[in-house]
């Protein structure tokens, strides 16, 4: 922070001559905001010299090893030896190490077979537990209320509440995930419900051979939803086509598979339109090829409506951070640099409620907007009503006053909540995506927060625009002196805006704990990007700020790919310097008698 | 009178309890403690200060050093790097401290460094590093990239069949550097060109969206696919949660990251992590007698039951068990002697092993892998058979492929290169 001081003061100078002509404010403003920024280091200079070209040309290929098929073998039984029971290899379950799972669970699903389906499931959500006594195998879950239950794992007889210390746990790792969702694949194909025998479908494409396709050909037989079949009759022509031994039934597999978007499918196509053999007909290989091409264009269309949404979505949250500073800053001319620490006090509001209730984290985060916001809020009349009210007007105070603010904030928040970051549960309705093809899926957060967004800017707009509060906000914008004169009584006036602001604030942090991590850092990160947000907008115009927003994002998103993301950034800030330059109000300047 | 007598009796009292205040100060033995309290890195560092302070009260309670008791002087360099400089003056000329526990930042070793070595300090860093580095004052008790970096990628490669490989991280110099070895090392074991992405975001970077679904483009060729992360601790949550959103699970795509551990897991919700991977030396999940009783006498020290331990942490421990040993021997603080008395040290490290402080002022440690847990522990899949020793000087890279550290004579030199037999003193980039 230290380091950040004496630039402000080397700059002050200039500043308070610049600030006599309003207009200049967002320039001079963003100016001394890239000063404040975070020194970025140079990181050194990552040369990509040739050197390995050498070194290379000495190592062979890597064969990737199995290490623990010893291991395996060992929980493996000897070739004529006799079956062993289920009872037993359920017990060695509950002794065995990471390595010797895989065979247990093998034979698991060789002996009890689709019976086994709810260890299978248990165990893959790492909710499989075992009595250290009697070893007998049990779920253990949290209830509805957020107890933890136990349930017998094969009959699923309830055993009352039970905390999961006080057991052993089956213990997994990433290949036993691996195999317990291939093992549960399998068993739903045929019995699963239409999203589950979909799901399964989908993960044996990218292993069909030959045993699968013995499945899905079996599957097929019964299915009857015209989606899951299609998705059968793919594996099908997959295993078909890599079987083929005559060009006619290549032609005829690449046709059936033609313009398919499945990533497995695609990959086959493309290794047989490259032919990398060299034993392909020239035939074969042109299917193919029109077959991928047929695909690609899709694909490419979809990559774009998702690169767009990417864009629109960073906007959103850009608009989240912005659009409370839009008030305070914009509306009221205020610059507050403790803005982002109500981003941060209504992220912690988050955290705060969640502690509270414990038990149902999906209501938590609704609740937790009222509480954001009104916690804020009066942070934010508070800090008008003792601070910024005496400084009426003279912008450098106001900024360093805020700033000193800002940094109390963060260091009360350490003190009280620790330096460490605070955990945030995200609701399921929260999580997961919303799969609209093979290719395109936008994750459902940030659905919700660019509704959220729009939502918020919409009753900020009621409200500036429909109410009392709004009219008597507009005139005291306008003209401070004549609206005290028609009555309005603005100092209450003030303090309710900058409460109004401070509160979407607040909102907004609730939205980015859902995104973000939440801790005393939160609000710096996000300071410069509202700053940005808003003078390019157009200091004081809403639309103005939902426009700059959205276009920022986006242009971001679209040059990410391209340049990287660090480099993204600065050519945006470049391109916001330049754009103030030609046009120190911003894309949409107040016209009129509000802009003097 | 009775009143005067008491008042004589409490001035006389407190004079002899100034006194011996002065006296006691006199005979303390002074440890710096260089850790940002605040700013960015406040969030990591707090933990090493209170390490810190932890292991001088158990020494203390033991009978202190060398007959003196140790008294810690904690300054704050508020994640500010070159106050990290003024502040290592500060303790060394000011308060004259015997050592210095500090820094986390790589940035803020290479500021402290000039300092150091110009007063003649002596600096304990207990951090996983690039490597590239090695000073006569300082001794680096955390990772070097062979400790870490190489044989993760090596557990990726040989256990998981990983044939494309991510290289995400943050843009400073440690990730730089590390991923500018592990490409070296990579393009060494046969690995083409295009089978390596690689990506830099900066700090605190909140929006990953795109990224993740290049990773997901990337590792939808048909190839085993695993991202090698060096992203900083305030960018994984939303990294994290982004990959869990998109459906990236582990079993697909497995991330293997060398900055998360026990206490940024304690800041995250670890439901989509789960199955990911970290390198380290230490897990707190590791069931062995001395780790029980270190976080036993942690969290009774930090009076909180729910507070976790991790590798810098062990490496502030084995540090400041070393230095102790280390003044014991020399029979004095003076920094020279401690620096002699320092190599060939030995310390138990808290995985059921002995770290040994090698000639090139770094340490021989266990490497573990481990998967992330529900719970935020990690469970260990997989460790190095013995000890590896920390390699300054990585081989992967031309330049610093024949250079050694070697701080016994004859060579006595961080920066020795085997080839043209010289010295090139203390110029480390």
């Amino acid at each position: 922070m230290a380091g950040m001081l004496p630039c402000l003061n080397q700059k002050s100078e200039k500043v308070a001559v610049r600030f006599k002509t309003r207009s200049a404010i967002p320039a001079t403003f963003l100016a001394a905001l890239i000063l404040l920024a975070p020194p970025m280091h140079a990181a050194d200079e990552v040369e990509n010299s040739p050197t390995t070209a050498a070194a290379s040309e000495t190592s062979a290929s890597p064969a990737p090893e199995q290490i623990d098929t010893e291991a395996a073998d060992s929980a493996q039984p000897a070739p004529g030896a006799s079956e062993p029971t289920l009872e037993a290899r359920l017990h060695d379950l509950t002794q065995a190490s990471l390595a010797q799972t895989p065979g247990i669970v093998t034979d698991l699903a060789r002996i009890g077979g689709r019976d086994l389906l709810p260890l299978f499931e248990a165990m893959l959500a790492g909710e499989l537990y075992y009595d250290e006594g009697s070893l007998q195998l049990m779920r253990i879950a949290e209830d509805g209320a957020g107890i933890d239950q136990a349930s017998d794992i094969l009959s699923g007889e309830a055993l009352g509440p039970r905390e999961p210390r006080s057991a052993g746990k089956v213990r997994i790792n990433n290949r036993l995930r691996t195999q317990l969702r291939d093992t549960i694949a399998r068993i739903n194909l045929t019995d699963g419900t239409d999203a589950q025998r979909r799901a399964a479908a989908r993960a044996i494409l990218n292993d069909v051979n030959e045993d699968s396709v013995v499945l899905l050909r079996e599957a097929a037989a019964t299915e009857d939803d015209a989606g899951v079949r299609e998705l059968l009759t793919v594996g099908i022509a997959m295993r078909e086509l890599t079987v083929a031994d005559t060009d006619e039934k290549r032609l005829a597999a690449i046709a059936a598979l033609d313009g398919r978007l499945e990533t497995p499918v695609r990959n086959l196509l493309t290794r047989y339109r490259d032919d990398p053999d060299g034993q392909l007909s020239e035939a074969v290989q042109d299917a193919a090829d029109s077959a991928v091409a047929n695909s690609d264009a899709s694909v490419e269309f979809y990559r774009f409506i998702e690169q767009l949404f990417f864009g629109l979505s960073l906007g959103s949250v850009l608009l989240l951070a912005a659009i409370g500073l839009a008030v305070t800053f914009g509306v009221m001319g205020v610059i507050n640099m403790a803005h982002g620490e109500m981003l941060m006090l209504g992220a912690y509001s988050t955290y705060v409620v969640q502690q509270l209730m414990p038990n149902s984290v999906n209501a938590s985060v609704l609740v937790s907007i009222p509480v954001a916001f009104v916690v804020t809020a009066l942070v934010g009349m508070l800090i008008q009503r003792y601070v910024i009210r005496y400084l009426g007007g003279r912008p450098l105070e106001t900024l360093l006053a805020t700033f000193g603010i800002s940094l109390i904030l963060q260091q009360a928040v350490r003190t009280v909540f620790s330096p460490l970051n605070r955990r945030v549960v995200s609701p399921e309705w929260l999580s997961g995506s919303w799969q609209y093809n093979e290719v395109l899926s936008l994750t459902n957060n940030r659905i919700c927060i660019l509704l959220f967004s729009l939502l918020v800017f919409a009753i900020l707009q009621f409200i500036l625009r429909k109410t009392s509060l709004g009219l008597d906000v507009r005139a005291v914008s306008q003209n401070r002196a004549m609206a005290q004169a028609m009555g309005i009584r603005t100092e209450r006036v003030d303090a309710l805006t900058f409460g109004l602001g401070s509160g979407i604030a607040g909102i907004a942090g609730v939205a980015l704990s859902q995104l973000t991590n939440v801790g005393p850092n939160l609000g710096q990160t996000y300071i410069i990007d509202s700053f940005m947000v808003v003078v390019f907008g157009g200091v004081g115009n809403l639309f103005g700020t939902l426009i700059a927003a959205f276009s920022l994002g986006t242009a971001n998103k679209f040059l990410e790919p391209l340049t990287g993301a660090v480099l993204a950034n600065i050519l945006i800030l470049v391109f916001i310097i330049l754009f103030i330059q030609k046009r120190p109000k911003g894309l949409f300047p107040q016209k009129g008698r509000a802009a003097d | 009178m009775k009143l005067n007598k008491v008042f004589a009796g409490v001035a006389l009292s407190l004079t002899t309890l100034t006194f011996s205040i002065t006296t006691f100060a006199q005979d303390t033995i002074k440890v710096g403690v260089l850790h940002s309290l605040s700013g960015t890195m406040a969030i990591s560092e707090t933990t090493l200060k209170d390490t810190v302070l932890m292991m001088i009260e158990e020494q203390n309670k033991k009978g202190g050093l060398l007959g003196k008791q140790l008294e810690a002087v904690v300054v704050d360099p508020a994640s500010d790097w070159p106050l990290f400089a003024e502040k290592a003056r500060e303790l060394i000329t000011q308060e004259g401290v015997s050592v210095i526990f500090g820094c986390w930042t790589s940035v803020s070793r290479k500021s402290v460094l000039p300092v150091i070595e110009e007063l003649n300090g002596l600096l304990f860093y207990p951090v996983q590093y690039e490597g590239e580095e090695s000073s006569k004052n300082v001794f680096y008790t955390g990772a070097a990239p062979n400790q870490q970096a190489i044989p993760a990628v090596d557990y990726l490669m040989n256990d998981l069949g990983v044939e494309r490989w991510v290289l995400a991280g943050t843009d400073y110099v440690y990730p730089r550097t590390t991923n500018r070895i592990l490409e070296a090392y990579l393009k060494s074991k046969g690995v083409a060109a295009e089978d390596i992405m690689i990506n830099y975001t900066p700090f605190s970077h909140s929006d990953w969206q795109s990224i993740v679904s290049e990773i997901k483009t990337f590792g939808s060729t048909g190839k085993k696919t695993g991202v090698v992360s060096t992203i900083n601790g305030d960018a994984n949550v939303p990294f994290y949660r982004e990959l869990g959103n998109q459906g990236v699970s582990a079993e697909d795509i497995p991330v293997v990251a060398f900055s998360v551990g026990e206490e940024e897991l304690s800041g995250f919700d670890t439901g989509p992590l789960v199955g990911h991977l970290a390198a380290w030396n230490y897990f707190q999940s590791v069931d062995v007698p001395e780790n029980e009783a270190f976080i036993e006498s942690w969290k009774s020290f930090i009076g909180d039951e729910d507070r976790v331990t991790n590798d810098p942490m062990e490496a502030t421990y084995i540090g400041f068990n070393m230095w102790v040993q280390a003044v014991e021997k020399a029979g004095t603080t003076d920094t020279d002697a401690v620096e002699d008395a320092m190599i060939g040290i030995t310390a138990p490290n808290l995985t059921g092993g002995v770290a040994t402080m090698n000639k090139a002022h770094h340490l021989s440690k266990p490497v573990l892998i481990g998967e992330i847990q529900d719970d935020g522990q990690f469970e260990v899949v997989w460790e190095t058979e013995g000890l590896v020793d920390g390699d300054a000087w990585t081989d992967y890279l031309e330049g610093s492929r024949d250079v050694i550290a070697d701080w016994t004579p004859p060579i006595e030199c961080g920066n020795y290169n085997t080839v043209t037999k010289t010295c090139s003193g203390q110029n480390y980039e």
